[in-house]
């Protein structure tokens, strides 16, 4: 909501106060202040009106020009009682007044005024536009005035600063969805006088609204009184379709942002602004048959003002005569019944709607109007009268038109029943005390009728204009806010036990420290991925990450649905990165993925208490379900080159070494085992097994996806499910031996298939207990040991707990390892 | 040389007069200090010190003397013999510590050379500062409780006072689930963690602070991302009143922001708080001089949703409270640009290390 401070000036008294004072003022009262605009900030010098004696179009350019003689004042005039200016605007030709810059001026943006000769005449001056001025974005034209149009006692010569307003300041508000009559002049006054502490003069006051009559200006009809519970209507004839608007109305309109069209619909427009009524002017003559309001039947359509023909639901309201529909009820008004250049029986409605239904037509429509915006948010039902009579009144005086005596009032408003207020239920809520005479007297300050309904209970009736108000506790908020939200004392609350993380929180810091102490960075993308990245990753198509969570309106067309594996913005990082010319790049990411399967539709429930169990449980196991996941991304040198030595080129082990540093950080036993799943290149994927499950895979990824992705050759990834990890053990202490160890080396031939982790573990089983360590030290391929096949060296170490082994005890041990490699592995002893 | 039985012989006992002794103490002590090296002094050990040293053959022929005189004679060999000796011992001393010092000399090296051979990884400074304000929680006696990105509706708005046509709804700028009317959005807030929290454990008292990532139809550009993270608290308790929140959220913002640290209120309008207010922080290091930065929302909690929630207004009141936490990383850090935070470029999470 913009406006401007002269029109808030007269309902209260600003006289004097900066527009600094305002700002903290509108802020107490708890609207924002978004920008506060001075439209002659940056206009200096003579700029005057001037009157135009005569506008000579000169001849043999390449665009229209005219040669002006202007009468800009005795003051400003040249010796032959005018001056020449020189303008290109075709409206100069038959404008009578101006806004004329005279040398010295400078307008916005630094342009200073000079004469100058130009088109082969001396320009001494410049005759400006509106957007010249910074007052609009107007550049069809020069700003041209009617005699008409100008205030008493301005003419030639006049400063015209005051008459285009340039000397006003004007207040841009974001007003919150509770305050609905703050969308107009008359709530932002009655807040600023309520936080500056002077008296307000109600706009509405100024109007007397007459009775309803018998005689009514056109029959109307209200079918769905629950829908519109008042309509009121008024009516003009013998307007004059040309009468200008006047300038003063004009200047409000523009500094609200709203767009000069006829008398008729400014009048609208302009009180909508001042008084939050938001009103439809019809051609009364256009109108055939009584109105009638009601629901859209099937398969109705509407054409809107805008020229867009429209079908609407059964649950629109609709304005219809004979014809059908003539308007989109509290939304927008219709092309058939519209003010046209030869209306002159004006038919003005002014109604009450329903908020839920008009947001409901705005959202459908897509419609989001001025008037939609404030019936939604609440209008004061009492103004549809006083709007109604002001517009009569503005119609007869600037548009030389009669008004009709008939009053159409259809009022269906229910009673409204006041709000029981516990008299100590501020002070509880706050942690102040207000004394009852001070919650009364604040409540009564917002307009509230307060009676007393014995010792502990206030009965309270809001006013008109504040449907908000509906509980107790928000007028608890009204007692708050007016006596201050700076006298709340600051007290912390009583210490409540906590029981700190939980272990799943613990471990998830624990992990992300530890990949980045392992030299990872962290990265937080976004998680909305295009359907081509499956195809990518070359995913089969039963491939359970392919059934994705898809948005209704994603932000890109391109990227509709939610990840459901964390690398696809890890490597869309990681490129990123690359492109910036950072070459050796390990990344980690830690976050939810999305499954679709088993999720959604959602139960709608209701709010008037708590869902039973089964409802929720129904409502829970709608939502998808969520894992947090871990994935890391290398590329590049793992190992930088430096004056130590040569780099070393990230691989498919680091990938899988991250994860064991996640195991190790959760405090879990990993194993990895050879695993084939896309996206991974299938001779360099492993799978991470937990329990016996499952939980991750890493390696390096498929070269096809690596070309598909444009990533350098070998980058490796990991990724594992963080939520599938079993709680950590409570970890035992080992037996530390005092005694020394033994230790044997064994080298042993295998097939080359044969994992290396297989062939410990043999070992580790037939070794038996004495074994403490095995650790693999050496892999060897080459003709020493045949072809396809590789010798795997492990250093054993053995220890007892209570004695010094003996050599005998620890070769028996070793070999009892071997057989067992040899019995399941086929190994053989390296000669 | 003479044997013990050897018939004496006035010139080879000559060798033990004073004089000679003397002169071979001198001798001895010359050759030690001129020996440069270590090698050097041994030799000269050999020759002064050795078997064919002055001082061992004048030993030897202590047994041609008479007896009266061997006394004599063998106390001047001793005394010569101990100092040649500790003239040695104090000569290898000294070129011990000049060898260990060239030693130590030559093996300097530069130490300013960079050993970056394990590179060094970093956390994302909003995931830091999550850590960071779950240990503040934590400390003041809350739990941190966490919920679902993808949330039900019902959880994000209904529960919260936020009925299907309010026009607070549409101003959120939700992301829907495909299909809309399927009742699924990505969450707005970290609200709906609140309605969870209260419709799970169903008795009070409650405190919790919920961080997590939410989710706005805002394009990214330097100050909007679709994707942000906001960290919340809740306190349902017996006797909750405004002045504890703003106990809390003044403790909150010192801990942050430093002892200076104040909070100001603005009246303002949210669906599930009423009263409500936007605060901003009174942050004295700031950039350009000290100044109030709009930080978040709060208020007491409506008891419309309460009774959604299924907790007795009557009995219980509370708090509830939100802020954004890239808007702190904004002004606490001087982090201007929003999209350095999604974007993932590593110079941006390096810069801040592994707290913040």
């Amino acid at each position: 909501m913009r406006v401007a401070v002269s029109w808030l000036g007269e309902y209260l008294d600003l006289s004097g106060r900066s527009a600094e004072e305002i700002d903290t003022a509108f802020v107490r009262a708890g609207l924002e202040v978004e920008a506060v605009h001075r439209p002659g900030e940056g206009v200096s010098g003579p700029l005057v009106i001037g009157r135009v004696l005569s506008a000579e179009e000169l001849t043999g350019f390449k665009k229209p020009i005219w040669y002006c003689r202007v009468d800009v004042g005795p003051d400003h005039n040249d010796e032959s009682g005018s001056r020449g200016i020189v303008c290109g605007a075709p409206n100069v030709a038959t404008a009578e007044y101006v806004v004329a810059s005279l040398p010295g001026a400078v307008l916005p943006g630094g342009f200073a005024i000079a004469a100058r000769k130009t088109y082969g005449q001396v320009s001494d001056g410049m005759i400006c536009s509106g957007r010249e001025l910074g007052i609009s974005d107007d550049h069809s034209g020069i700003i041209a005035l009617s005699a008409a149009e100008l205030p008493a006692g301005v003419g030639p010569g006049s400063d015209a600063v005051p008459v285009l307003g340039l000397d006003d300041v004007i207040f841009e508000l974001a007003i919150t969805p509770d305050r609905g009559y703050c969308f107009s002049v008359r709530g932002l006054a009655r807040e600023l006088a309520s936080s500056l502490d002077v008296p307000f003069r109600d706009p509405a006051s100024l109007v007397t609204v007459p009775a309803a009559s018998g005689e009514v200006p056109h029959p109307v009809v209200v079918e769905d009184t629950a829908g519109c519970d008042r309509f009121y209507a008024r009516a003009v004839r013998g307007l004059n379709p040309a009468a200008p608007s006047p300038l003063w109305m004009k200047r409000r309109l523009q500094a609200a942002g709203v767009r000069s069209i006829s008398l008729a619909v400014d009048v609208t427009n302009y009180l909508m602004l001042e008084l939050g009524q938001p009103m439809h002017a019809f051609d009364r003559s256009r109108v055939t048959g009584p109105i009638v309001v009601r629901r859209a039947r099937p398969g109705e359509r509407v054409t809107t003002l805008d020229g867009a023909d429209r079908a609407v639901s059964t649950e629109d309201l609709l304005i219809t005569d004979d014809t059908g529909p003539i308007g989109l009820a509290a939304v927008m008004g219709g092309e058939t019944t519209e003010i046209g250049p030869d209306t002159t029986e004006v038919l003005i409605e002014a109604a009450h709607w329903d908020p839920v239904t008009v947001a409901r037509t705005a959202r459908r429509q897509k419609l989001p109007s001025e008037a939609s915006k404030r019936f939604e948010r609440g209008v004061d039902p009492e103004m549809t009268a006083v709007a109604a009579e002001a517009a009569v009144r503005l119609l007869v005086e600037y548009g030389g038109a009669v008004a009709e005596p008939g009053v159409l009032d259809l009022d269906a408003r229910a009673a409204v029943e006041p709000i029981r207020l516990p008299v100590g239920l501020a002070s509880r809520v706050v942690g102040v005390e207000y004394p009852r005479s001070v919650v009364e007297r604040r409540l009564r300050d917002v307009g509230c009728t307060v009676t007393t309904a014995g010792e502990d209970e206030l009965w309270v009736l809001p006013a008109s204009w504040r449907p908000d108000l509906t509980d107790p506790i928000d007028l608890v908020e009204e007692v708050a806010r007016l006596e201050g939200y700076d006298n709340i004392p600051s007290i912390l609350p009583p210490t409540p036990s906590s029981s700190g993380l939980t272990d799943d929180q613990r471990r998830r810091r624990t992990v992300a420290r530890a990949l980045a102490e392992a030299g990872f960075v962290e990265v937080l993308s976004y998680p909305f991925v295009s359907p081509s990245i499956h195809d990518a990753f070359g995913l089969e198509a039963d491939d359970p990450r392919r059934s994705a969570v898809r948005l209704a309106n994603p932000l890109s067309d391109a990227e509709p649905e939610m990840r459901t594996s964390l690398l696809p913005g890890l490597l869309k990082a990681a490129q990123r990165n690359i492109g910036r010319g950072q070459r050796d790049v390990a990344l980690y990411e830690l976050g939810l993925v999305f499954s679709a399967s088993g999720a959604g539709p959602a139960p709608r429930l209701g709010v008037d208490r708590r869902p039973t169990d089964e409802e929720l449980a129904a409502l829970y196991a709608a939502v998808p379900s969520q894992p947090r996941h871990v994935a890391v991304v290398l590329s590049g040198d793992r190992d930088p080159a430096g004056w130590w030595g040569p780099g070393r080129a990230a691989s498919w082990a680091d990938a899988i070494e991250s994860a064991r540093v996640v195991a190790a950080a959760a405090g879990i036993e990993l194993s990895v085992r050879r695993g084939d799943l896309a996206p991974w290149h299938p001779g360099r994927c492993a799978e991470l097994v937990v329990d016996g499950r499952v939980v991750g895979h890493a390696g390096e990824l498929h070269p096809r996806v690596v070309t598909a992705l444009e990533l350098p050759a070998r980058t490796a990834a990991m990724e594992l499910d963080l939520s599938a990890l079993p709680a950590p053990r409570i970890a035992t202490a080992p037996v530390i031996s005092p005694f020394p160890p033994a230790l044997l080396d064994v080298a042993l031939v295998v097939d080359e298939s044969v994992p290396s982790a297989e062939v410990e573990k043999a070992l580790v089983e037939g070794a038996g207990e004495l074994l403490e360590s095995v650790r693999l030290f050496d892999v060897y391929t080459g003709a020493q040991v045949g072809e396809g096949r590789k010798s795997l060296a492990f250093a054993l170490t053995f220890r007892a707990s209570d004695r010094t082994l003996t050599v005998e005890e620890a070769t028996t041990s070793r070999d009892a390892a071997i057989t067992q490699a040899t019995k399941t592995h086929g190994a053989s002893l390296r000669a | 040389m003479s044997g013990p039985n050897d018939p004496y012989d006035p010139k080879q006992v000559a060798l033990l007069s004073a004089e000679a002794l003397g002169d071979a103490t001198l001798n001895a002590e010359k050759a030690f200090a001129d020996a440069a090296s270590l090698d050097a002094l041994r030799e000269a050990k050999t020759a002064h010190l050795g078997d064919r040293a002055p001082v061992s053959l004048a030993r030897r022929e202590l047994g041609a003397l008479p007896p009266q005189a061997r006394a004599d004679a063998g106390r001047r060999v001793n005394e010569a013999r101990k100092a040649i000796q500790a003239a040695y011992d104090a000569r290898e001393l000294i070129l011990i510590a000049e060898r260990d010092e060239r030693v130590l000399r030559d093996e300097a090296v530069d130490v300013t050379l960079p050993f970056d051979r394990r590179p060094r990884g970093a956390r994302h400074p909003v995931a830091a500062m999550f850590d960071r304000v779950s240990d503040l929680f934590i400390g003041m006696g809350y739990e941190i409780a966490e919920g679902p990105e993808i949330e039900a509706e019902w959880l994000n708005f209904d529960a919260l006072n936020i009925a299907p046509d309010h026009p607070a709804r549409s101003m959120m700028d939700t992301f829907f689930v495909e299909p809309p009317e399927g009742g699924l959005v990505l969450r707005t807030h970290t609200s709906p963690v609140q309605a969870r929290t209260m419709l799970d454990r169903r008795e009070p008292p409650i405190y919790i602070a919920a961080p997590g990532r939410v989710f706005r139809t805002d394009e990214l550009d330097a100050t909007h991302t679709p994707v942000f993270s906001q960290v919340e608290g809740l306190v349902i308790d017996k006797g909750i009143t405004m002045a504890h929140l703003r106990g809390t959220l003044d403790h909150f913002s010192k801990a942050m922001f430093g002892p200076e640290a104040v909070t100001r209120w603005r009246p303002s309008y949210f669906p599930f708080t009423e009263p409500s207010a936007e605060f901003d922080v009174w942050f004295p290091q700031a950039k350009g001089g000290p100044r109030w930065i709009e930080w978040g929302g709060c208020g007491m909690v409506n008891p419309r949703v309460l009774v959604a929630c299924g907790i007795d207004p009557d009995v219980y009141t509370g708090f509830a409270f939100g802020m954004g936490l890239e808007r702190a990383l904004q002004f606490r850090h001087e982090a201007t640009d929003m999209r350095d935070m999604v974007e993932g470029d590593v110079r941006f999470s390096t810069a801040f290390g592994m707290e913040i």
